[in-house]
């Protein structure tokens, strides 16, 4: 593919600000997203999650400061992908929105009926790929997306809470196929409020609140020695405003 | 991937639907030469141009499209260069039409009458008056319904002249009863019919006419309701894109013996509508 | 038209001239809806998907313009058709073409403006969607169009239900001649003037059994389709 030339890491995001009208979500951010273990975006609601994601994305161009992608600076979608929150089927049936998503990656018309089946059944809705994608449960729809995503092989993978609303079968197999993306390579930058899960698949911890950094740590340190006040309340599970 | 196989459709079923267009407007034409003729509703609605058009048209192979519209408007398509051919029945605009050099020349055609229509209640008391001078002057005095075309045709200008002839200045007198409705023949009629109301028409709308209710003719006869109708070629020296030499056909068949035995034919119900006078022969 | 029938003897009969009339009806209004379609989709989506200056004048005025008076079209095409307008060298006055071009001008901003709206509101739910997978500006409008192809049949329908309608236009540009230009709302008003009210009547049950028909049939086409897709 003529995009491996291209690389979207390191993402460096140099004092970026992100506001609309009085609100502000993001705070003079800075940060460092490089290679290796998953990076878990942590912090209560509202503290900026989404948004930090959507401008890692290159969906949202930030207020002030800057985002270098591999040293590039201009939005221009490179090899990353991203699972929104609440993702939106495409009105056609699951296989074609997965087909869907290969022809925008690139993919050659002739391999796609093969790339299809193969992301199906990696992400087990092989049974599913006629059926009308918006029909789905809400699971499976975050498996559709899931496939979507990953069928533009991304070098960093960007996931808003994909585990939010699924039964724990469902999170467990979710959970799966995002290590299977990250130990084949795939840079995960996810966003959750769940410790266990946090605890099962980070490497390191961006923890937010109120739309600042407030600590980025390798999760032992994260755990065990908090250097705030806030992400230590937050790990003894209390609220934090 | 189904998008390109939606264009493919799409453009698939529009390029259908053109062809399609394209084929029928080329059947309609492409058999013979045509020409457009203005003429006004009283020759369409009474039925004249189904039963002579066919004649000249297997003769001679051309297909006559014929656009009805008040004498008005049609000389205004002439005008235009939008005719061919106009055929209307208001000498003196018709002469007019000629000396600006818009038409090449006219000849006389046919001719028939206008009647006075009426309720058979006859509220203006003129049922069989032989002088429509008087009758007017009735209808104005007791203010009896009267619906006027109003719409420039023949036989408003028509309308117009009878008043000034029986003394009425019906621009000055007008009120509630006169009725101008700026529409054509027919809907002229279907207005005095369901006003019970009197109106001007030329006979052979009148004979062809189905929504009658309770209309009659009240006068008749009179020498000054004479209507004459003539035919003029649109001059191709004002506008090239005319169709001189089938349009003349057209006009040479019409005042031709064959042409004017074909008129004279013509007939509902036995009564025939039009009566051809053709005086001239082209030189 | 044969004298003394009945409309419905006539339809009944498969009177040729009968059928047509129905037939350029179709093809007329068809054809116009097409043309309307393909500068009317894509018009809609640019609008809901660009800003510029002045876009939110040029949506007011096409969604203004989905109650343009059909006299006043007429007219104007009129005018432009006419051997002594702009466009008189073509010869199209008085022709189907003629008829086509001005109910298309009078369906295009009912298709442009229900398009826009459509297209609108279905991006705002894709917008960040579609952004993620690296869609371009052309496949964007592609893919709207196709993902909201249940809610512009509405459109297309609407459209094709006002110039199946329409009788102010036709009349004016196509000259209602026999045979060649006269279509169902014409005759209608023919027959009319005729005084043949209920020949009259008959034929405009007919046109609005076509119209039904369509519509059914467009329904029906979109259930089933959805059914499988949706």
């Amino acid at each position: 593919m003529m995009r491996a030339a291209l690389t979207d890491l390191p993402l460096i995001l140099d004092r970026v600000s992100l506001s609309a009208g009085p609100t502000t979500m993001l705070d003079r951010l800075n940060l460092a997203i490089t290679p290796g273990a998953p990076t878990l975006v942590l912090g209560p609601n509202g503290a900026g999650k989404t948004s930090l994601l959507r401008v890692c994305m290159g969906l949202a161009a930030p207020s002030a400061g800057t985002v270098n992608w591999g040293g590039r600076t201009d939005r221009g979608l490179g090899r990353r992908a991203m699972l929104l929150q609440k993702p939106v089927m495409l009105r056609r049936s699951v296989a074609a929105n997965v087909a869907y998503a290969l022809a925008q990656a690139g993919c050659p018309r002739h391999h796609r009926t093969a790339r299809t089946e193969e992301l199906l059944d990696r992400v087990g809705l092989l049974g599913l790929a006629a059926r009308p994608a918006r029909r789905l449960s809400g699971g499976e729809q975050q498996r559709v997306a899931l496939a979507r995503a990953l069928a533009r092989e991304p070098e960093i993978l960007l996931l808003d809470e994909p585990t939010a609303s699924l039964d724990p079968a469902a999170t467990r197999h979710v959970e799966e196929i995002i290590l299977m993306a990250s130990q084949s390579g795939a840079k995960i930058v996810m966003a959750s409020h769940d410790l266990g899960q946090v605890r099962r698949l980070a490497g390191d911890v961006v923890f937010l609140v109120r739309g600042r950094l407030c600590e980025h740590a390798s999760v032992g340190d994260f755990f065990d020695r908090p250097s705030s006040v806030e992400a230590a309340a937050f790990i003894h599970g209390e609220l934090v405003l | 991937m189904d998008l390109p196989v939606l264009n493919r459709r799409l453009f698939t079923a529009i390029a259908l639907i053109l062809t399609f267009l394209a084929s029928s407007g080329a059947l309609a034409s492409a058999q013979e030469q045509s020409i457009v003729v203005a003429s006004t509703t009283s020759t369409r609605d009474s039925g004249l141009f189904d039963h002579i058009l066919p004649l000249f048209t297997t003769k001679s192979g051309i297909e006559v499209r014929v656009v009805a519209q008040g004498t008005g408007q049609a000389l205004d398509a002439g005008r235009r260069g939008d005719a061919d051919v106009v055929f209307v029945h208001a000498r003196a605009q018709e002469e007019e039409f000629v000396q600006q050099g818009f038409g090449v020349r006219r000849f006389d055609v046919m001719y028939n009458d206008f009647v006075l229509i009426g309720p058979r209640s006859d509220p203006a008391g003129i049922k069989g008056s032989p002088d429509i001078a008087v009758a007017l002057t009735s209808i104005q005095s007791k203010k009896a319904a009267f619906v006027s075309r109003g719409d420039k045709s023949g036989t408003h200008f028509a309308e117009l002249g009878l008043w000034k002839a029986a003394g009425v200045d019906i621009a000055a007198v007008r009120g509630p009863w006169y009725k101008e409705i700026g529409q054509g023949m027919g809907a002229a009629l279907n207005t005095a019919s369901a006003m019970d109301a009197y109106v001007l028409s030329d006979r052979a709308t009148w004979l062809a006419f189905k929504n009658r209710g309770g209309l009659e003719i009240v006068v008749e006869g009179d020498k000054r309701l004479f209507n004459q109708y003539g035919v003029m070629l649109v001059n191709p020296a004002r506008h090239p894109s005319v169709k001189a030499e089938p349009g003349q056909r057209f006009i040479d068949w019409l005042i031709s013996p064959e042409g004017q035995q074909a008129i004279g034919e013509y007939n509902i119900d036995g009564q025939q509508l039009f009566f051809p006078n053709a005086k001239q022969k082209r030189s | 038209m044969s004298e003394g029938l009945s409309a419905w003897q006539l339809i009944a009969s498969g009177d040729a001239a009968l059928i047509s009339i129905v037939r350029l009806s179709l093809t007329i209004t068809l054809a116009a809806v097409a043309v309307a379609a393909v500068v009317g989709l894509p018009l809609g989506a640019l609008l809901a998907l660009t800003r510029f200056p002045g876009r939110s004048a040029l949506v007011v005025l096409i969604n203004g313009f989905m109650g343009l008076p059909p006299v006043v079209v007429g007219l104007t095409v009129y005018l432009l058709l006419s051997r002594s307008g702009p466009l008189g060298e073509f010869g199209l006055l008085f022709t189907p073409a003629a008829m086509v071009i001005a109910q298309a001008l009078l369906v295009l901003p009912i298709i442009a403006a229900l398009t826009r709206q459509t297209i609108e509101d279905l991006w705002r739910e894709y917008r960040d969607e579609l952004t993620a997978m690296g869609v371009g500006p052309t496949g964007r409008v592609a893919t709207l169009l196709w993902d909201s192809r249940f809610s512009l049949i509405t459109a297309l329908l609407a459209g094709f239900g006002r110039a199946a309608a329409e009788v102010g236009t036709v009349m004016i540009v196509g000259g209602n001649i026999e045979g060649f230009t006269r279509t169902m709302t014409t005759t209608i008003a023919l027959e009319t003037s005729k005084g043949d009210l209920p020949l009259a009547m008959g034929l405009g049950a007919v046109l609005i059994g076509l119209i039904l028909a369509i519509n059914a049939a467009a329904w029906g086409l979109r259930l089933w389709s959805e059914q499988r897709v949706a």
